[in-house]
């Protein structure tokens, strides 16, 4: 079975890291949007198998089904164009093609470099049991409402205040 | 037992196979019932022409639905037009993955242990089919895009709206029953409605929790509705409004697969308000492996309640029914959630 | 015969995920585009709290990604509701069209 969870997790990360690069790479933001939400749901199978399934559900409740369905909406009634090649001076100074191919070298280069930092923490393992974290959906909202709880009611402020912030601010012009 | 296939596995994929064929069968009765009520209601024979009384009329429109032409409109985004139809279908079977119908069974005898009859049995298992229930918005919406024409588009985005309006109302309605029953997965919630009450030391009334939570039954099964886009919540699909909506343009098997999914879907609320609400397979005075027909009972009940409200109300405007959503049945279910909240936090 | 995924395995691919983000967040000229780069790197930063939870024992990584959620949430509806109303002005979503402010 511990087999089972080693393929997983290398099937679902690889999914995750080739759903994102598409995502990156794509010129239609539709498809960037589905690709999106395919990467979230291999995150989503990531933290079944961390034995987080709270944290999975909610993943897909809130970002693939709310927050994706936010920015299908604005893809749709906005008719997105596909993106035009750059232009103007400043656009071509960094959006040309010896820069993007430069950026993406940089970013990998960010990679080698974390992949090199994290070396110090060589090969620890994942704790085997799920029960040594209490995961449960009552542990979690113990822990959410007595210790944390003015985080949580600031977060239903912060939702607040963006809900009117995001209705004044596309709201249509009365000229 | 080779490849340390146990008896349990088998039994397992039993269950599986016959969730999935079930859905399948009760979509099919559902056409059939919806033709024959409707019929009734409008003092009219439904059909009655392909075998006994009408009963192979479903097949029939299969067959039909099958052979006719697959079309698709040039200019329609062809990938995504074919995804469409299938996510609505696969969302709409998914949900019903951890819904349980039955009692624990050892199929009399057969099994070492007990197994739960559902397909999947999750801890989380309502969270699981609101977010399942979340990704049913996406066929819909692609349907309507990938058409590229504008009443698919309009019918599209009026459509996932709805639907995304009503699902707050839905899960607030059964976030006030997680509390009384102190838990996420079905099976418990289900288990805690076993055994009755007596009323006056004489009538037994059973422990279902629509007895303890009438508004939220009535919440749940409105949001149930509206996010099924049936009845009178069906604007986007109403032929005499937005031509047929999303599924304007396709024809054949993708059609199909949309009342397909249509229909799954009706069925997946209906079992969970069953399971939530009515004490699942629970019935005073009924041998538990006897359950799931119990179960079934109060499916097509609540099934024949949808039917009978599409050919009785009329539809609501579009306009009528957001401001509905928002600021008749949000408020009522957050103050039901308060009161329920209350009562648990006063008497326990 | 299939490594067992590590911390670091964990922590590496969050890594990655958070690489690619940035790199569309850089490369990608299409404001739509930019922002679900963002959702990429707050992705690989949940990956990195949850991972982090379970190997030190503690609940609290997934209270922080509930938190780190509704802020993406409000974040996405706050940066749409700009893109929406750039694009009423401009009919573009190329960040180079906003050059009004540039010296």
């Amino acid at each position: 079975m511990a087999d089972m969870d080693a393929l997983l997790f290398w099937v679902l990360g690889a999914g995750a890291i080739v759903a994102s690069l598409l995502v990156i790479g794509q010129r239609n933001p539709m498809y960037s949007v589905l690709l999106l939400i395919v990467s979230f749901a291999a995150l989503s199978g990531l933290y079944v198998l961390l034995g987080a399934p709270f944290v999975a559900a909610i993943q897909i409740i809130i970002y693939a089904g709310a927050i994706m369905v936010l920015f299908l909406f604005v893809v749709m009634l906005l008719n997105v164009p596909t993106e035009d090649p750059p232009t103007g001076y400043h656009a071509r100074l960094l959006g040309g093609a010896g820069p993007r191919r430069f950026g993406a070298v940089l970013s990998a280069g960010l990679v080698l470099e974390l992949a090199w930092a994290l070396r110090r923490l060589q090969g620890a393992p994942m704790p085997d049991d799920a029960a040594a974290v209490p995961s449960s959906v009552h542990a979690i909202g113990v822990k959410l409402f007595r210790d944390y709880a003015f985080a949580f009611e600031a977060t239903s402020v912060l939702i607040l205040v963006a809900m009117v912030g995001a209705i004044v601010l596309a709201r249509k012009e009365k000229s | 037992m080779p490849f340390g296939i146990t008896p349990e596995i088998i039994a397992n994929l039993t269950v599986i196979l016959v969730v999935f064929f079930a859905l399948q069968i009760s979509a099919a009765v559902l056409v059939y019932m919806e033709r024959k009520v409707a019929a009734f209601v409008q003092q009219r024979y439904g059909p009655y022409l392909v075998g006994p009384r009408g009963a192979l009329q479903p097949l029939a429109d299969i067959i039909k639905l099958m052979f006719k032409e697959e079309l698709r409109p040039k200019a329609a985004d062809k990938l995504l037009f074919y995804v469409a139809p299938v996510l609505s279908a696969v969302a709409a079977f998914a949900a019903f993955a951890v819904v349980p119908f039955g009692a624990d069974t050892t199929f009399f005898g057969l099994l070492d242990h007990p197994i739960h009859l559902a397909a999947a049995d999750v801890n989380v298992g309502l969270l699981i089919i609101f977010a399942i229930t979340s990704m049913g918005v996406y066929g819909i919406v692609l349907a309507g895009w990938s058409s590229n024409s504008k009443y698919s588009l309009l019918g599209g985005l009026r459509s996932s709206a709805q639907m995304i309006s009503y699902e707050l109302s839905y899960g607030l309605s059964f976030a006030a029953v997680i509390m009384l029953a102190g838990s996420l997965s079905l099976q418990q919630i289900v288990g805690q409605q076993a055994g009755y009450w007596w009323l006056f030391d004489a009538v037994p009334i059973p422990k279902w929790f629509i007895f303890v939570q009438p508004l939220g039954f009535l919440i749940f099964l409105t949001a149930g509705v509206a996010e099924t886009n049936r009845a009178p919540f069906d604007f986007p699909e109403a032929e005499q409004e937005l031509v047929a909506g999303y599924h304007t343009e396709y024809s054949s098997m993708s059609f199909a697969l949309f009342f397909l999914a249509e229909y799954v879907n009706m069925v997946t609320v209906s079992a969970v308000a069953t399971d939530l609400f009515l004490g699942g397979w629970h019935l005073p005075f009924l041998p538990e492996w006897l359950g799931w027909l119990a179960f079934l009972i109060k499916v097509f009940a609540l099934l024949f309640f949808y039917i009978w409200m599409r050919w009785t109300l009329p539809r609501y405007r579009y306009d009528q029914l957001m401001e509905f959503g928002w600021k008749w049945l949000l408020p009522a279910a957050v103050i039901n959630l308060l009161v329920t909240a209350g009562i648990v936090a006063y008497w326990g | 015969m299939i490594p067992e995924p590590t911390l670091n395995s964990y922590l590496m691919l969050s890594a990655v995920l958070f690489a690619i983000g940035t790199a569309g967040v850089f490369l990608r000229r299409n404001l739509i585009t930019i922002l679900l780069s963002v959702e990429v790197m707050l992705n690989a930063v949940n990956l990195t709290f949850v991972a982090a939870g379970r190997f030190y024992h503690s609940v609290e990584g997934q209270i922080i990604v509930f938190f780190v959620m509704t802020v993406a949430a409000a974040e996405a509806a706050v940066g749409l509701a700009i893109v929406i109303a750039l694009f009423r002005h401009r009919e573009s979503l190329n960040p180079d069209a906003f050059t009004s402010l540039k010296w």
